[in-house]
């Protein structure tokens, strides 16, 4: 490439001078939270009538009403006009970001962290074509995200002007909704509804696509404005008889699993999960969108199901006679196999999406509504008919599930050639770090092993790109969570090849003052795919050789030193706790610390893709036995396999730390 | 098997709300045997009559995921019983002075009629359900069908209930 994509547009009709802010008296507007938002309601706000400005300046004022922190963006030719009230903006933040990609990851990460809505601003053309990755991964984990794209001037659109594209049309099948403002007064309910809609039912991505001539558009501001949805009423309220029909199964079932996913954690119900778990006793498996919605520490979490999942978390639905689904989505990378996935198990489904409800497997008893009122409810009527019907006993389920954890629990084996091995590294992260931190990841190998070897007790502490399977999202995705909650240690675990896409917002971080924390897992390779290449291309490994390893190039730290970061490395285990604390103990500026650790390691146990869940790997070619309560002959196989196990690195844990403190 | 379902779809009148849905159909993987779009008593309100072919637990996708897109208000399957579903049909016949009485008889037989004539061709113009479009083409054929255009089917329940009035406040 030699020449980058120009943003800068054709200069355009200066805008009119700024009447600069608002002198109108405005009550102090109350903290609101966005998910407050009902259609039949107004948005909350002070009122505010006919207001003259700018269209520009509408969307700005649109944004600081509806409680917008921070905007992450770069503008370019069409989004100018709004840049330039920006800055004068006190509410408003906005951080420029490297790559509109980066700006999309970051406002996910945002929301993923705080719960709030992450909001991303590109240009038209390739600003806005850049944030179509963002939208997508928000779109597949129902991510709040209001992406706002300028584009080309009324006049010119439809005519391949310079920097249009059909970022409506383009995005159409990867957001929640989308729009094209094609009138200025229309620009606070446009902001409202894009809000509305990301925020509430299913969350997800929306984009507000608004022409130059727009913004520079003379109007009059009012707000609050009237939502004008009348096709979107999300169904929050579940319905009473199917709850107590799940409370029924749940009752006759001697096999139940709750089968948790992230709608639970968007649901904020990790409380009534507890409850809910603690009430009936029932095996608790978190998806990977889930990871943290119930502490890894509890008696009754099997762990993560699916691809890479503990044995314990498969085993458990692959024998369950009921499964019961609460925000999850029968993905194919947990179910395996759909026709042989939990083959004698019943289901209870619910959901706030009703076609997420009997989309991949048929729900005996479909439940639609907000995970939280679902689970309030699921607490009375179990309660209710446990009062009446007595307990059932689930101690023969738990001797043989409990018993699959304890044969079969998460580990690895340290590489022969003395490599530093990855999982020991991502462990030691997580066990330094603590469940304070937040901890986002790429994708790829080091993602599984940051879902297996960290252990979460705690919601929004664990972001990654779980639907889409988005490479580059960790870096920032930890940079908007930071944001969001500046006062959290903020991990992100990365691989040396998903670094490689998005670590340009490392500039970002350093010049901002967003302090994360980088870990390259530096296998050398693109990692997952070599691992594939490996089981199932005949050890065929076509191009996953990055050669970070041989030729070290780049050079992370260098790289990290080069941008305003901390750039440190670490090749041995004795270095692994030190150069973490060391990490640590940075708050000034973004840290990058390298890890050169084996290329060999492989993400185990795995479902190989496409085939069933009973066909369970712990290692290469080695199966568990689910069903025979004494230990199985292959136990004795998997034993050098497995000789770390989660439960066993956690008491390391405790004894490495004590041995770091002695250190110092 | 598959099945014909047909499915009125009240929409908002906005730029895109055919892209949105039609969008839907094809990227998940779901047939359209036909489309209509028009106007409704309500001015903001479109109607889209869809055609689709599809088994039962499908179909329920469909109407799940059509009723996701914002600007879908409404979605009622009309049954073929308790439902009237007409096409509209135009097509040109060969027919000159030999034939035309032939063809004429055919149209009358159909309630079809003439709506243009010339001394090779005339026009017919037929409205009916498909079944009934299909025999009617069957019997032309045989003189040369020179140019056909049919309607997507619009479908209305019958009885005195309206599934717009409900749904618009």
């Amino acid at each position: 490439m030699t020449t980058a994509h120009s943003r800068s547009g054709a200069p355009g009709p200066k805008p009119g001078p700024p009447p600069g802010r608002p002198t109108v008296p405005r009550t102090d507007p109350a903290p609101r939270s966005h998910g407050a938002v009902t259609p039949d309601t107004t948005v909350p706000g002070p009122r505010i009538v006919d207001e003259p400005m700018s269209g520009a300046q509408s969307l700005v004022r649109s944004l600081e009403e509806i409680g917008c922190e921070v905007v992450f963006g770069l503008p370019g030719g069409t989004i100018l006009p709004a840049y330039d009230p920006l800055l004068d903006s006190t509410k408003v933040r906005h951080i420029l970001v490297r790559h509109e990609q980066g700006a999309g990851h970051a406002a996910t990460g945002y929301a993923q962290a705080t719960g709030k809505v992450g909001v991303c601003m590109a240009t038209s053309g390739p600003g806005a074509t850049n944030l179509v990755t963002p939208i997508a991964d928000a779109h597949m984990d129902s991510v709040p995200l209001v992406a706002i794209t300028g584009q080309q001037t009324r006049p010119l659109i439809g005519t391949d002007a310079f920097q249009e594209a059909d970022i409506t049309g383009i995005t159409l099948p990867v957001t929640k909704h989308n729009m094209l403002v094609t009138d200025a007064a229309e620009i606070p309910r446009a902001i409202a509804e894009a809000f509305h809609l990301a925020s509430t039912g299913r969350p997800g991505p929306v984009l507000v696509d608004i022409p130059k001539d727009v913004l520079q558009e003379q109007t009059t501001f009012s707000w609050p404005p009237e939502l004008q949805l009348p096709g979107y009423r999300p169904t929050t309220r579940p319905h009473g008889k199917q709850i107590r029909e799940a409370a029924r199964l749940i009752r006759e079932s001697r096999k139940p699993v709750l089968y948790v996913g992230g709608g639970v954690l968007k649901a904020e119900a990790s409380a009534e999960l507890k409850e809910l778990a603690e009430l009936t006793g029932a095996p608790v498996v978190t998806t990977l969108m889930a990871r943290g919605v119930f502490p890894d520490s509890h008696p009754q979490h099997l762990g993560m199901p699916g691809m890479h999942g503990t044995v314990a978390a498969v085993a458990s639905m692959q024998r369950s006679d009921l499964l019961v689904a609460l925000g999850a989505r029968f993905d194919d990378r947990v179910t395996g196999k759909l026709e042989s996935f939990a083959p004698d198990a019943k289901v209870v489904h619910a959901d706030i999406d009703p076609a997420e409800i009997s989309k991949n497997r048929r729900a005996d008893v479909p439940i639609v509504g907000d995970c939280k009122e679902v689970l309030t409810e699921l607490i009375e009527a179990v309660r209710a008919d446990r009062a009446q019907h007595g307990e059932p006993d689930l101690t023969a389920w738990w001797r043989q599930v409990g018993g699959l954890r304890d044969r079969y629990p998460l580990g690895w084996t340290e590489p022969a050639d003395g490599a530093l091995s990855p999982e020991f590294v991502i462990e030691r992260i997580g066990a330094i770090a603590g469940p304070d931190a937040i901890y986002t990841a790429g994708v790829g190998q080091h993602q599984m092993w940051a879902a297996q070897f960290v252990r979460y007790e705690k919601p929004r502490t664990w972001l990654n790109s779980g639907g889409l399977g988005t490479m580059g999202y960790a870096v920032p995705a930890a940079m908007g969570a930071k944001v969001g909650e500046p006062d959290t240690v903020v991990w992100c675990i990365d691989g040396d090849g998903c670094f490689q896409m998005t670590n340009q917002e490392l500039a970002t971080c350093a010049i901002e003052g967003i302090p994360i924390k980088v870990a390259v897992i530096n296998n050398g390779n693109l990692g997952m795919v070599r691992q594939w290449q490996n089981l199932f291309y005949g050890e065929r490994y076509s191009n996953t050789d990055l050669n970070t390893h041989k030729l070290r190039i780049p050079d992370f730290p260098m790289l990290a030193e080069a941008m305003g970061c901390v750039g440190l490395r670490v090749e041995s285990k004795e270095d692994v706790d030190r150069v973490i604390h060391q990490a640590m103990e940075i708050d000034d500026r973004p840290v990058v610390v390298e890890f050169v650790v084996g290329a060999d390691a492989q993400v185990w146990p795995m479902v190989a893709a496409g085939t069933s869940n009973d066909e369970i790997k712990v290692a290469r070619d080695i199966r568990p036995e689910f069903d025979n309560d004494e230990l199985a002959a292959s136990v004795d196989e998997v034993a050098d396999v497995t000789s770390r196990s989660a439960g066993g690195a956690s008491i390391d844990t405790e004894k490495a730390l004590s041995e770091a403190e002695n250190d110092r | 098997m598959s099945e014909l379902h047909t499915l009125s779809v009240l929409v908002e009148d906005k730029p895109g709300v055919l892209a949105r849905v039609s969008g839907l159909f094809s990227r998940r993987g779901f047939n359209i045997n036909s489309l209509a779009v028009g106007p409704t008593e309500h001015p903001d309100i479109s109607r889209m009559t869809i055609v689709v072919e599809v088994d039962e637990l499908p179909m329920e996708q469909v109407t799940k995921q059509l009723n996701k897109l914002v600007h879908v208000i409404k979605i009622v399957e009309l049954e073929p019983d308790a439902s009237v579903q007409r096409e509209l049909l135009l097509v040109k016949v060969r027919a000159d002075a030999t034939v035309r009485s032939q063809v004429l008889e055919t149209v009358q037989l159909f309630r079809a009629k003439v709506v243009d004539v010339s001394p090779e061709a005339v026009t017919v113009e037929a409205t009916g359900t498909a079944d009934k479009l299909g025999a009617l083409l069957r019997m032309l054929e045989p003189y040369g069908i020179r140019e056909m255009v049919k309607s997507g089917m619009v479908a209305v329940g019958r009885g005195p209930r309206s599934i717009t009035a409900a749904s618009v406040r």
